[in-house]
């Protein structure tokens, strides 16, 4: 230990020494008035244009996806994904509370790190984008032909689903691998029998390629270490995944010390290919599980939760040749596959190094059975064999590297705030810019697929402080576009971010907007609650429980006027947008509602439970400004005490 | 076609659109374009803006002559297709009878004569592109200052827009 420690400081010193001191500001590097005035014109998208990129950032612990565009940095929506969201009612109208549902419950909060697009042959293709939940394991399918989620699957048998959920390269599948092991199946097991009872579980996930449905195809037992973060192989390395590991040391308390002890952790090699081999000879065990997997219709404009019961299971023991373990220094964070599939790039997040891996060496040290040893049926290749060359000391803390499909690397380095770009074919270092400041992921357009788009880099930045006008003692994350086209990388801008962003993904305009739904079809609404036009808005009463059968076009609702609601009843509000134009949603507030207020898209009906508590007269209102009569677009509801005589009466207008 | 008992009333609307549109004009200039032409010499303004006003006077004189900004500009009538007519009354209370009855103002005019207000094209046109009619047509410009509620575009196709039209002409047929 201390002589890590001693190794660490050194090495600190001396890259404190070629880095210099944390740099001011952007003009400090060399540019000045000029390179401002140069890089203002490279962002500046002019009123009316659009940006060339849809760039898609994790919200971290904010549960969402924000979308920006680039290289304008404007921020265009916030995806409500994993949290509630009350601007949109996600997780609070009827129709979405079904899509947070879990083995746990209703979780209304997640952690949501890596956003994921679809591929088609190795290149995003602006079908979908899936994220993954950390907290409660959970992977999440956005549509991007609406930006609405519509599908999240809990991870069963995993804790901290942290490397997850990176695609194949036809998005054959998306992959879970659990952070934290713990007893699988889960059950009440003494923590100091981590070493013998805790185990990692990588999940693969299948998704349909018409529907975008999601399915745990798989789950593959692991030995009990941290399995952080992952990539799928491509071209020549298709049909494997590879994973990093940390905590070889299998500790399980105060990890800051104890997970780094082993000069080398692992990357895991999954061949998936195999393991679909052992499935079709039935080699898997169905494991009991409880997990839910939920889906939203774009045509009952609802959410349904499924609970399924069990999973399937291989044991890397019982299936050789499916998972072997790659030595690499020294707790690996981010693994990265180059376009061409051939480098796996493993950033040690404690070494100065970085350790950069053959898919062919592996190949032929896998068939020469060049192993150093096996730890539970999991051969463990020698290093030597399946190393193609370093990256030496090219800064300190390195995470996470992306490509430019020019045979170019650029890797994050936390510790020493900067990017690093080096050759992928030499590893000799080309370039380096500081970030503002401390870098964690970073982001191309295409940068971990086969042909990276390129043009530019983003810095996700964990701390932000004298970049921004102070807001008390919490700043917005940053985030830093770069140009990368010329040699040299040039800053080109700062902009902030929601919650954490973790990983982003961006992909150019023309490959979303030509998809892009802008209402939705009111004769194809197919919600059991919907009133599809003005005359079948109507109440009626089922015991305790009101349904509101109510319309809403600029600028009024139908009825706007209702009466014989009662105390203890639930009155369920089924509002339908009867607008077929883009961009014209309507919202519903009810005072004193308990949840939130409804946000509905033309064509769409969602439904807002009230539970009025008191007599009175409840204004309601609609919350999205529409037209020059928005203001007048309002109602009331009158509630009477349990039991009153007061009729069930509703209407718009005056009756004639 | 029946006869009006009502083209007193029609007229009288008509003028109003008049007076409104002169007014209107007068307050908010003509759009972009006449924001240009204002900057140029006063006279030739004045000249411009009188034209205007003539071809627009001669147009509301007899609006059946105007047939509106859009898609449509020339449609045959033949004899009223019931088949057409019960499609386009269920196009009709599907989209638009949130803001529309036939016999009385509701949140956008009473629709009964229509058709005898209004030509064929300038009626689909108002249907299938209410944002630019409001935005350049005379009358669409006058109504939307008597309505102030845009009317919605409900994205209704060119097919369905004929059958609304001809689920109007069976409205207003001699019966």
């Amino acid at each position: 230990m201390i002589s890590f420690i001693k190794k660490c400081a050194t090495t600190a010193l001396s890259a404190a020494f070629i880095f210099a001191c944390t740099p001011q500001g952007p003009n400090n590097d060399s540019g000045g008035v000029m390179s401002v005035t140069n890089a203002a014109s490279k962002v500046y998208v002019a009123p009316g244009n659009h940006d060339e990129f849809y760039a898609f950032m994790s919200g971290g612990f904010s549960g969402q996806i924000s979308v920006y565009g680039l290289p304008s940095g404007r921020l265009f929506r916030v995806i409500p994904v994993f949290s509630q969201d009350p601007e949109k009612g996600y997780g609070y109208n009827e129709e979405t509370k079904p899509m947070l549902q879990t083995s746990y419950g209703f979780v209304p909060w997640d952690d949501a790190h890596h956003p994921e697009l679809s591929q088609t042959d190795g290149v995003p293709d602006g079908r979908w984008i899936f994220i993954n939940g950390n907290n409660t394991p959970r992977i999440a399918r956005v549509d991007l032909s609406t930006f609405e989620t519509a599908e999240i699957i809990e991870i069963p048998n995993s804790g901290g689903n942290h490397s997850s959920p990176f695609i194949t390269a036809n998005s054959e599948y998306v992959v879970a691998g659990t952070r934290f092991s713990v007893p699988i199946p889960n059950e009440d097991i003494a923590l100091d029998q981590y070493k013998e009872k805790y185990k990692g579980s990588l999940s693969f996930i299948s998704v349909d390629q018409e529907s975008g449905d999601m399915d745990v195809a798989f789950q593959v037992l692991v030995p009990g270490y941290d399995y952080d973060l992952a990539h799928a192989g491509k071209g020549q390395s298709h049909g494997w995944v590879f994973f990093t590991t940390y905590n070889t040391e299998q500790s399980n308390t105060l990890k800051e010390i104890g997970a780094s002890q082993n000069d080398k952790d692992f990357i895991a090699a999954v061949n998936w290919k195999k393991a679909e081999e052992y499935l079709a000879q039935g080699k898997a065990k169905e494991m009991p599980a409880s997990y839910y997997n939920n889906e939203y219709s774009d045509e009952t404009h609802s959410a349904t939760a499924t609970q399924k019961k069990s999973v399937k299971v291989l044991i890397p023991e019982e299936c050789p040749g499916l998972v072997y373990f790659l030595p690499t220094p020294k707790s690996p964070h981010g693994v990265d596959v180059d376009p061409t599939g051939e480098y796996i790039v493993g950033n040690g997040k404690l070494s100065a190094d970085m350790s950069v891996h053959s898919f062919s060496k592996m190949v032929q040290a896998i068939e020469n059975k060049d192993f150093e040893t096996t730890i539970d049926g999991i051969p463990v290749l020698k290093y030597e064999s399946v190393l193609d060359g370093i990256v030496k000391q090219a800064g300190l803390g390195p995470l996470h590297t992306e490509f430019d499909g020019k045979g170019n690397a650029y890797t994050s380095f936390f510790i020493s705030s900067e990017v690093v770009k080096w050759k992928v074919d030499s590893k000799e270092v080309v370039d380096r810019v500081p970030t503002y400041y401390s870098i964690g992921h970073l982001m191309i357009p295409g940068g971990d697929s086969q042909k990276p788009f390129g043009k530019y880099l983003v810095a996700l930045n964990k701390i932000t402080k004298d970049r921004y006008l102070p807001t008390g003692p919490e700043l917005a994350h940053s985030a830093q576009l770069y140009d990368i086209s010329g040699d040299k990388m040039e800053l080109l801008l700062d902009f902030p971010t929601i919650g954490e962003p973790h990983y982003a993904q961006a992909i150019p305009a023309e490959l979303i907007t030509p998809r892009s739904v802008k209402t939705f079809k009111l004769s194809e609404n197919q919600h059991p609650y919907a009133a599809k036009k003005e005359s079948e808005a109507r109440v009626e009463r089922d015991g305790n429980e009101v349904h509101v059968y109510m319309t809403s076009i600029r600028s009024h609702f139908a009825p706007d006027n209702i009466e014989g609601l009662e105390v203890g009843d639930k009155v369920y509000f089924h509002l339908t947008n009867l607008e077929q134009d883009w961009d014209v949603p309507h919202g519903l507030s009810v005072m004193g509602a308990n949840n939130a207020e409804l946000l509905v898209m033309p064509g769409q009906t969602e439904t807002l439970l009230w539970e009025p508590q008191k007599p009175g007269v409840y204004p309601f209102y609609c919350t999205d400004f529409c037209s020059a009569l928005h203001q007048e677009m309002q109602g009331y509801a009158r509630v009477s005490p349990q039991g009153s005589t007061v009729a069930l009466d509703w209407k718009t207008g005056n009756r004639k | 076609m029946k006869t009006l008992n009502n083209i007193p009333k029609v007229l009288k609307f008509t003028r109003n659109l008049v007076l409104t549109l002169i007014f209107s004009s007068l307050l908010f200039g003509c759009g972009s374009d006449a924001g240009n032409e204002n900057a140029s010499t006063e006279s030739g303004t004045t000249e411009q803006t009188q034209e205007n006003m003539e071809a627009l006077t001669e147009d509301l004189t007899d609006p059946m002559n105007n047939k509106g900004v859009g898609p449509v500009d020339h449609v045959d009538l033949g004899p009223i297709d019931e088949a057409m007519v019960a499609e386009g009354k269920a196009i009709f209370e599907e989209n638009c009878t949130a803001c529309h009855k036939i016999e009385e103002r509701y949140i956008g005019p009473a629709l009964k004569e229509l058709t005898v207000r209004r030509s064929p094209e300038w009626i689909m046109n108002m249907i299938m592109n209410p944002n630019e009619m409001v935005q350049q047509d005379p009358v669409a410009k006058a109504l939307l200052a008597e309505y102030l509620s845009p009317m919605a575009n409900q994205n209704i196709s060119r097919e369905d827009t004929r059958k609304i039209l001809e689920y109007f002409r069976s409205v207003d047929e001699v019966k």
